[in-house]
Formats: C-alpha cells, sequence, structure tokens
C-alpha cells in the first residue's frame, strides 16, 4: 500500500484493529446493500460487545444478524429491527440494548458525525418516547428536539466499484445509508464489487471520495433479497 | 358497507393530482399506487433512496440492489432518481413531498399519531414514519375505524406512544373519510351504505357532524 491506494487483499487486513467494545457504523437497508463479508469477518474474529449503528440488524442467518448467536453485539441504533427471531429473544430477555431511532434521524446522525457537526435540532420525534431526555427548543413556533450525532470506531461500507484510491460508486438502492457511514468512521473499510484503475472513474460520477476511505477489498456477494416480489413476465407493462 | 382495503386505496387516490411527489406506506397505503388515474403523472418516493418508484419486476430483471422501503424488489419508473438516506429523509423532513399516506394504530382529535408501538408487545421500530409525520403538511392516515372488537381508534386522546404529535389533519377508514381542526373530528364523507349513526357509534372522540354528509363516490 502506498500513498493514496487502499486496497487491502484480506478480510483479516481489513478489519485489522476492531477490538471488545468498538463502535461500529454499517450501511445497507434490510438486506439490500450491506458489507456482508465485512459482517462475516467481525464473525470470525469473535469480537463482543460491540454497539452497532445501522438501520437494521439483517435476519437470522444472513448481515448483521449473523453477530447475534454468539453475543457480539451489545447494543444496536436502528430504526427497525422486526425480521429477526434471535434478535427479538434477545431483545426481550434484556440481553441486548436496543435504541430505536427514526430512519431520517439516524440518516442525519451519520451525515452530521462525519461532518463535524455534534448535534442538529429537527421536529422528527418531538412529543413522542424518543424525546424523553432531550432538549427541546422553539423555533419558529415549531418545537423541536436536539439530537447528537454519531461517529463510530470503525464503518463497513458496501460498495459497487471503487478505484484504488477508494472513490466509491454505489449502485440502485445499495445506496441507502452507505456514503453517510462513509464518513462517520474512524476507520472505514469498504468492500466492493469491482476495484478499477485510478483515472478510470469520472470525478464527476463519483458519490463518496476517498478522502472518507481508509481500507478497500474487493469481494463476491450473495446479495440476498429479502422480499422477493415479481409479476408474470407476460404482464409486464413497462414503465 | 365498509370500504374493502382496494376501495379505501382508491378513494386516497382521488386525493392525488397530476405532477405530485408521494410516499406511500406499507399496507393499504401501498395499494394507491393501482389506482393512480391513466390522465395524471404522479411520482413515487421510497424512503429508502428512490423517487420515481415502478412496478414490480419479472423474474428476468430482478435486481437485489433495487428494493422499495418494504424491502419488496422494484424497478424504476422512467425519470426516477437515486439518493443515500440523508438525501431522501431531506426530501421528507423538509416539506418537499407533497402528499404522505400512512397506516396508524390510533389517530386522535389533536392530530396525534400512534403507530409503531403496542407496549408488552414486540417493538419493531418506528422505520421512517415519526420523520414522514414530523416532515409532511399534507397526510392521509389509513386505517380501519374501530378494532375487531368494536374499539374505536378514533380518540380523545391516543392512548399507545406517539410516532407524531399534532401532525395529523385528515383521515380515511372503512367506513369515513375525516379532517381534524380545532381539536375536534370533522365528519366529510361516509363510506356507501354506511350510516352517520354508526360512524358515531365506533368515533370516540369529538365528532362534529354537518348536516349533509354525502357517501363517497367512486
Amino acid at each position: 500500500m502506498a500513498g493514496f491506494d487502499k486496497v487491502v487483499t484480506s478480510y483479516e487486513e481489513a478489519m485489522a484493529g476492531l477490538e471488545d467494545n468498538m463502535t461500529v457504523i454499517a450501511g445497507g437497508f434490510g438486506l439490500c446493500g450491506i458489507p456482508e463479508n465485512l459482517i462475516s469477518e467481525i464473525k470470525r474474529k469473535g469480537i463482543k460487545g460491540l454497539t452497532l449503528v445501522s438501520n437494521n440488524c439483517g435476519v437470522d442467518d444472513f448481515g448483521l444478524g449473523i453477530l447475534l448467536p454468539n453475543r457480539q453485539i451489545k447494543k444496536i441504533v436502528a430504526s427497525y429491527v422486526g425480521e429477526n427471531a434471535e434478535f427479538e429473544r434477545q431483545m426481550m430477555a434484556g440481553e441486548l440494548e436496543v435504541e430505536l431511532t427514526p430512519q431520517g434521524t439516524l440518516a442525519e446522525k451519520m451525515r452530521a458525525g462525519g461532518a463535524g457537526i455534534p448535534a442538529f435540532f429537527t421536529a422528527t420525534g418531538f412529543g413522542t418516547p424518543v424525546a424523553e431526555g432531550k432538549e427541546e427548543r422553539q423555533f419558529n413556533g415549531r418545537d423541536y428536539i436536539l439530537e447528537e450525532s454519531i461517529t463510530g470506531d470503525f464503518a463497513i461500507v458496501k460498495a459497487w466499484k471503487a478505484d484504488r484510491y477508494g472513490n466509491l460508486v454505489f449502485r440502485k438502492t445499495a445506496r441507502n445509508f452507505n456514503p453517510l457511514a462513509a464518513t462517520a468512521g474512524k476507520i472505514t473499510v469498504v468492500e466492493v464489487e469491482e476495484i478499477v484503475e485510478v483515472g478510470e472513474l469520472d470525478p464527476d460520477q463519483i458519490h463518496t471520495p476517498g478522502i472518507y476511505v481508509d481500507r478497500l477489498i474487493q469481494g463476491t456477494f450473495e446479495k440476498r433479497i429479502e422480499q422477493r416480489t415479481v409479476q408474470p413476465s407476460s404482464t409486464a407493462a413497462g414503465e | 358497507m365498509a370500504l374493502s382495503r382496494e376501495q379505501i386505496a382508491q378513494r386516497v387516490a382521488q386525493e392525488l393530482q397530476d405532477g405530485f411527489y408521494v410516499n406511500l406506506g406499507i399496507g393499504i397505503p401501498t395499494l394507491v399506487a393501482n389506482f393512480v388515474p391513466d390522465n395524471m403523472d404522479v411520482m413515487l418516493q421510497s424512503e429508502n433512496g428512490l423517487l420515481g418508484m415502478g412496478q414490480f419486476p419479472t423474474e428476468e430483471t430482478i435486481d437485489a440492489d433495487l428494493i422499495n422501503a418494504g424491502k419488496q424488489t422494484v424497478t424504476m419508473a422512467k425519470g426516477a432518481s437515486i439518493f443515500d438516506s440523508a438525501e431522501s429523509f431531506a426530501m421528507i423532513r423538509g416539506g418537499h413531498v407533497d402528499l404522505t399516506v400512512l397506516g396508524a394504530f390510533e389517530v386522535d382529535a389533536n392530530g396525534n399519531i400512534a403507530s409503531y408501538m403496542i407496549p408488552g408487545k414486540l417493538i419493531k421500530g418506528m422505520g421512517g414514519a415519526m420523520d414522514l409525520v414530523a416532515g409532511a403538511d399534507n397526510i392521509i392516515v389509513t386505517m380501519t375505524h374501530a378494532s375487531k372488537h368494536g374499539v374505536s381508534k378514533l380518540l380523545s386522546n391516543c392512548t399507545l406512544p406517539l410516532t407524531g404529535k399534532g401532525c395529523i389533519k385528515r383521515v380515511l377508514t372503512d367506513l369515513a373519510f375525516i379532517e381534524i381542526k380545532d381539536g375536534k373530528f370533522h365528519l366529510l364523507e361516509r363510506a356507501p351504505g354506511v350510516s352517520v349513526a354508526e360512524i358515531i357509534k365506533l368515533t370516540e372522540g369529538e365528532l362534529v357532524i354537518p348536516v349533509d354528509v354525502p357517501e363517497m363516490q367512486f
């Protein structure tokens, strides 16, 4: 590795330095655009006591859900967690701390964290359980609550393509939280489907500049589909 | 007769306007997409980062990287755009979405909505619902008027933890179309064949009834 070249060649190297009780921010929405191999590496390392920040927590045997059976997650900050039996069991048993956070607030917490903004006011959640213990303030006659931003010891991100400098391009709705997570990690690790040479990506088309990326690895992906909804080919009208 | 899920969606679709950007929640709201009038262009926003959601794909065109907020595989309509989650909620929170349709457990006469949590039961989370109700000016809540046991869901005060405070102005149930203002429910329309008396019986919060309550037209 030299200069701006972020490429590493093993998942062990990609997640080196991750220790017990760290905070990890993960990209992905449901099972779409999740850094599936980086998650597997966390499982393999057997790291425990993690605080995870992610919109969801995977399913029982895929995504972040695979970190549950060995009790690797201490706390999760998420907006929606209902797809996972072991998660439910650990939450009901009080073995897993869950901080439910509105989806837009979660996205903004990552964005602000990565942008050096410690907190922001939002109307989202005012007058609800989310507002408990938070500062409230009126602007122009409307009520807002103060939400603190989030940064992580690590951020784990899935992108489609990258150049060796870590400039990233995402694909379709697999983008979701990934660009935000990428900005908010002290160490940001990105796995991609394809790494190209520097200069091959059009600078105008880069979604996340390489400055946010510390380590980059090329992987192969299962890309499991959570809700497979189709229409018969014969009735497809096309949009 | 109480409206079917499809009829609720059909009545909501009458509130669409040409050129509207619309966010549809999971369940009945999703069905509204099936009733967009042919002569109208409406663009669907999916909060996971897609503006211009299309139909379901075929087996040949299915793409794991392209889903909606309900995690269903979808396609993109012509003119669609893709963005990250912060941008998506900037649209929502910033009031750029013209109409939001979502479900609820309870709504009260002060415009409060409870839709994400029943204490003691499994708590799955609010997803984007809190942002949607806080950010949108034009919201229609769709739900059944009362539970299967005849317990009203239109209350003087919500009993469940709130998703949003004072943010709901219109509710479409299987029995009635209702506006909320000045701390009261106002009956705008009734489902075909449903009597005003029946609606009164199943509305716990204060209900203002005009002299003439028209039946919904389909």
